[in-house]
């Protein structure tokens, strides 16, 4: 059997195992628990589409939040029923074409994924005619924006109010299905020849455009795929927690997707994915910190704001003893499980 | 609007930007050296105040000995940032230089949050600053006069170390070349400490000022006066110290106008500054008095 051929089927294999963990859960498992698998998988798609643009292509972006709530309110105002909108819109009436269009679920994924990569296009030019302190300063400039925006467009978000009573549309298959045709997508672009032009920018862009690559090209086909998948992901989120908010999607978000991809291996997307399912499952579980602790003698009341004081320290602690994270910049491969496997008795 | 409005929120608009303009010397003279952005710059205004606050009410000493020791404090603090984040990245990529500077801003804001709560603070505010004065018609706190003046004092004081001093020289030898500034004898580490010291300072007048004018104070206090002063300085030309000021200075006084001339745009008034920020880079990235930035290698 080809080498290509036998990877596909242990892929698909792969897949399966993910999908009957997956049912297994959806049977058996606690609310609690699918509730941490959706959140991990939503983690997964937004960690994965966001180390494209730091990792592989090395630019600080860090306005992914921008692009979350737009996907999140695309998506949100597209499955609402005009009756709900109604409901939700009490201050000032939503404007018209909005108020009367419904479309289902996936196509609202969809739409706030295309309108996420709309609003990237936009701002790549002034974005990607700067790097490095700038690019970032810009990005986080923009989710301010949109931020602003929303709060501002009351006839279109519904202003600080946001909206609220979605359909609770997401459920364990969505959102796993996103997050592995993520995956999919994303290292079949890596492993092209784009993304191979994307990393000889990272590494040296003089260098890269001496061999004929188009920064600005490449630069903005990651930047506007990030975008789509974090659009989606909005969408994703919006129909699981059911209520969307401008101050959901804050500067915060992007630091936590940062700590991901940071603690993965910045620019592996097997990191990304690690990353994303350690923070899904250790932000959970720290929760500890924050709750009172009974001791029966002693009473230490919760602490709200230590989870973010532990995940600074372990982001820097990272970034200054152990800067390759978990993965560094290698990838899952099956040859390199079948080799450790194999590997010859000492 | 009458003229005596105009006026009035003139005065505002510089008051606002001379602040706008203290702290973006401190971002523009890290920038200079490290060229690095330190994000965790806003965060010292807050560091400021409440070190400012808990001198008067924890060891109720007057405001003349609080506020100096609260500033003198948020300089060391600035030492420890570029000690404890910075120094150990120096020869990393830049990337990991702005990762952690945005680790160590949030490590600030969450450890206020912990330490102190999320409970806004009111500030203490001395009787002298909060007094009312007439001025040809217009009613004017007098700490909207002190603000710019107390600014161009500290301008003047810091052109005067830069241009005068050996430690000036070595700072403005050190923001051209690390290894040169070496060769010369010179110990780089302890000239970007002294720069820390002199920013983190300047943030930290800011930041009282800032208390003493807006006197709500919160952990997350300084992260948009951080990046509003950011842009002054990108505006300014960023690496310019006096670029900063006007850069400041410009920033305060559009974004007051733009709300007093017109009203309806008053929610709009902190995306102002990014579609500021946004023009600029377009259209003229060295900022006003900026020279072409270089890269350091």
């Amino acid at each position: 059997m080809a080498k290509s051929q036998r990877h596909l089927l242990l892929n698909l294999a792969g897949i399966l195992l993910v999908f009957l963990v997956l049912l297994l859960f959806e049977r058996h498992g606690s609310l609690y628990q699918v509730r941490i698998l959706n959140n991990m998988a939503i983690f997964i798609t937004l960690a994965v589409s966001y180390n494209l643009v730091n990792g592989i292509c090395g630019l600080l972006h860090l306005g992914p939040n921008a692009f979350i709530t737009i996907g999140a309110y695309t998506s949100a105002l597209l499955t609402m029923t005009a009756n709900e909108k109604m409901m939700n819109f009490i201050i000032e009436p939503l404007i018209w074409p909005l108020s009367v269009v419904h479309a289902p679920f996936v196509l609202s994924l969809l739409a706030g994924g295309l309108l996420a990569s709309l609003f990237a296009f936009l701002i790549s030019f002034p974005v990607l005619r700067v790097r490095g302190d700038y690019l970032a300063i810009v990005t986080l400039g923009f989710g301010e924006v949109v931020r602003v925006l929303c709060n501002a467009f009351q006839s279109v978000t519904n202003g600080p109010l946001g909206l609220k009573g979605l359909s609770p549309y997401t459920n364990l298959w969505w959102t796993w299905g996103v997050a592995i045709f993520t995956i999919a997508v994303t290292t079949k672009l890596v492993n092209s020849s784009y993304g191979r032009a994307m990393k000889a920018i990272r590494e040296d862009e003089t260098a890269a455009r001496a061999m004929g690559i188009d920064p600005f090209k490449h630069l903005l086909l990651a930047f506007l795929v990030s975008a789509f998948f974090s659009g989606v992901a909005g969408g994703l989120l919006a129909h699981l927690i059911t209520t969307i908010s401008p101050t959901l999607f804050t500067f915060f978000f992007t630091f936590n997707l940062l700590i991901i991809i940071v603690v993965g291996g910045l620019g592996s997307t097997t990191g990304a994915v690690l990353g994303a399912a350690l923070f899904a499952w250790g932000g959970e579980a720290l929760r500890v910190v924050e709750s009172p602790i009974d001791l029966g003698f002693l009473r230490i009341p919760g602490i709200p704001g230590m989870r973010m004081v532990i995940f600074s320290i372990i982001l820097m602690g990272v970034i200054i003893f152990a800067r390759r994270g978990m993965m560094g910049r290698s990838e899952f491969s099956w040859d390199a499980l079948w080799a450790r496997l194999h590997r010859p008795a000492r | 609007m009458t003229a005596t409005i105009l006026l009035q929120q003139l005065i505002n608009g510089i008051s606002l930007g001379s602040l706008y303009g203290l702290v973006a010397i401190g971002y523009t003279m890290v920038y200079g050296i490290l060229r690095l952005i330190n994000f965790a710059h806003g965060d010292l205004l807050m560091v400021a105040s409440y070190a400012a606050i808990y001198g008067v009410a924890l060891f109720s000493l007057p405001w003349f000995v609080s506020f100096p020791l609260a500033i003198a404090f948020t300089g060391c603090m600035g030492i420890v940032l570029d000690r404890g984040a910075y120094k150990p990245l120096r020869d990393a990529p830049r990337i990991s230089l702005l990762i952690s500077a945005i680790g160590a801003s949030f490590l600030l804001e969450n450890m206020a949050l912990v330490v102190i709560g999320g409970i806004p603070k009111g500030f203490p505010r001395p009787a002298m600053f909060a007094k009312v004065i007439d001025v040809l018609g217009l009613r004017i706190q007098v700490l909207t006069i002190y603000i710019p003046i107390l600014t161009l004092i500290f301008l003047a004081g810091l052109l005067y170390i830069i241009y005068r001093t050996r430690v000036g020289k070595a700072m403005r030898a050190a923001s051209v070349d690390f290894e040169t500034t070496r060769l010369m004898g010179i110990n780089v580490d302890r000239i970007i400490a002294i720069t820390f010291l002199i920013g983190s300072s300047l943030a930290a007048a800011g930041g009282i000022m800032w208390a003493l004018k807006y006197p709500q104070v919160n952990p997350f206090m300084g992260v948009i006066p951080g990046l509003k002063a950011f842009i002054a300085a990108v505006l300014g030309g960023i690496g310019n110290i006096v670029g900063a000021v006007i850069g400041g200075f410009l920033l305060g006084l559009g974004e007051i106008m733009i709300v007093a001339l017109i009203p309806e745009l008053s929610q709009y008034r902190d995306a102002f500054s990014f579609v500021i920020l946004i023009l600029v880079l377009l259209f003229r990235p060295t900022g006003i008095m900026g020279e072409p930035i270089t890269d350091k290698t």
